[in-house]
């Protein structure tokens, strides 16, 4: 399968890997692909609160500026510095890119969101391909 | 989406994008592929022009021919360079004015034959730059023709283009300089215009052939059939953006407009005051030299994209201009944009900040053209 069915997904093409009270946020591979080649990444800093279908950050390509959003609530524990000197990693593989990881504010709020096989059923027919 | 597709313009090479993949995008009213995923997308695309070849549909490009007795006084009228000194077979970078001093269109002034000129124009202002020609020649003794429809127009840039081109072609390409065209039997077609002309800061040729579909797919699939020995790429609108942005070639609606001068744009050098009597010279005249915002290049110096329309700042957050143009540039690897700022902070090395996402991100003023293209030995 295309999506990790162990992550989450949202409508806005974040994934969230939950590990108990933890999670780990990227965005899919759909998102990288839509975007194109990706030349910046702006992600906000440790200890700063993100929520749930609020903006926490933005992802540039050469030609489109997009905004990240939350797929749940937490306070940042951590940050892929890594991502600010290589942000074609994402284009790469956009599964393992992560972006930040959180701690989670209350764990079962990811339930609501996609499965892998919600998600891919939902781009299939926003992108039609 | 259909009330869209049923206005949306195509070009004859439509259906050839989409069965490459390319990705699709609304540019001007005209349905265009803006990347290839295929060819790597638009970074691949923008260092294959730069290093080896690329090619574009560019035939959303207007096409509009002036010819009869009084041709160049059309042309003389109606452009601010000096048609009187092309040769025949020469073209020139120019602009059409309102009285104002305003940009109706730049364009690329073609002299064909000894009373015959072709004006290539911007395909958002096709209708308007017609109209607008029609109706300011009306008293000079020629024909205005709108040829927009008869062409595919394919761009064939970067420093391997002339030895992609040449192989498709009788035409003695080493005979044609930089912004000179010539006539020669192009895959097959006969008497096929060839300009050694382009978008992308590179050398490249554009050629004109029929419009039809069948014609267009096939010449196209030739191109890059011949050019696979050069690593040829289909580009899209993408890279067509970013490499004119590196070479400062500006775009009508960015960095020129019905709201811009001349003076402003910096075109000085292509404006020839000395030629008496052309649409807008009067009011350039007079605005000589007070001139209150002039186009500057910047660079990035602290994490951030400039995109158009972003605010730009003096070093003490004051709002002092604009950007017109923006992006990552991808040959020169760093984050640049073209902007509207106060002659008074239009020197190399002013320290300004451009406003990203509400935050004042210092750039710099940088000389430009951001890349020229290296001289031949």
């Amino acid at each position: 399968m295309a999506y990790p069915a162990e992550y989450k997904y949202t409508k806005e093409h974040e994934w969230i890997k939950v590990e108990g009270n933890n999670a780990t946020i990227g965005i899919t591979r759909y998102a990288q692909d839509s975007l194109g080649d990706i030349v910046f990444v702006e992600l906000p800093k440790v200890g700063s609160e993100i929520t749930a279908g609020k903006t926490f950050g933005t992802v540039e390509s050469v030609k489109a500026v997009s905004d990240l959003y939350a797929p749940a609530t937490g306070t940042v524990t951590d940050v892929n510095g890594a991502l600010a000197t290589a942000p074609e990693s994402i284009n790469k593989d956009a599964h393992s890119a992560w972006m930040i990881k959180i701690a989670l504010k209350d764990p079962s709020q990811v339930s609501s969101l996609l499965s892998a096989a919600d998600y891919e059923k939902f781009v299939a027919e926003e992108g039609g391909h | 989406m259909p009330a869209v597709e049923a206005t949306i313009r195509k070009t004859a090479l439509n259906a050839v994008h989409r069965q490459m993949g390319a990705k699709m995008v609304e540019f001007n009213g005209w349905d265009m592929p803006v990347e290839y995923p295929s060819a790597g997308g638009i970074i691949a695309e923008h260092n294959a022009v730069r290093t080896g070849v690329g090619i574009f549909d560019v035939s959303h490009m207007g096409d509009i021919r002036l010819h009869g007795p009084e041709a160049l006084k059309a042309v003389q009228h109606i452009s601010m360079n000096d048609a009187s000194k092309l040769q025949m077979g020469q073209a020139q970078y120019s602009a059409l004015l309102y009285p104002n001093g305003t940009f109706v269109d730049d364009v690329i002034v073609h002299r064909l034959g000894e009373d015959d000129y072709l004006l290539v124009i911007n395909a958002g202002t096709r209708e308007k730059d017609f109209n607008w020609v029609r109706d300011n020649t009306r008293e000079f003794d020629c024909k205005v023709e709108n040829l927009s429809d008869n062409f595919t127009q394919i761009a064939i840039q970067g420093p391997k283009g002339v030895s992609l081109l040449q192989k498709l072609t009788d035409a003695d390409l080493s005979a044609v300089k930089f912004y000179w065209v010539t006539r020669g039997t192009v895959c097959g077609l006969k008497n096929i215009l060839i300009a050694r002309t382009g978008y992308t800061a590179e050398d490249g040729f554009e050629i004109y052939i029929p419009s039809d579909e069948a014609t267009s797919a096939r010449v196209w699939n030739e191109v890059l059939a011949g050019g696979k020995e050069f690593a040829v790429v289909p580009c899209g609108l993408g890279s067509r953006n970013t490499l004119r942005l590196e070479g400062k070639l500006p775009l009508y609606g960015h960095e020129i407009s019905d709201e811009i001068n001349v003076w402003e744009a910096g075109l000085d050098r292509f404006i020839k005051m000395e030629k008496p009597g052309f649409v807008g010279r009067e009011a350039l005249e007079k605005a000589r030299g007070s001139v209150k915002r002039t186009l500057v290049g910047l660079e990035m110096m602290e994490r951030g994209i400039a995109r158009d329309g972003y605010k730009v700042q003096d070093a003490n957050g004051r709002e002092i201009g604009y950007v017109t143009s923006g992006s990552y540039a991808p040959f020169l690897k760093k984050n640049i944009a073209l902007a509207y700022v106060p002659p008074e902070l239009s020197d190399n090395g002013t320290e300004l900040k451009v406003e990203i996402r509400g935050q004042g991100v210092k750039a710099q003023v940088v000389p430009t053209p951001f890349y020229k293209r290296p001289k031949k030995a």
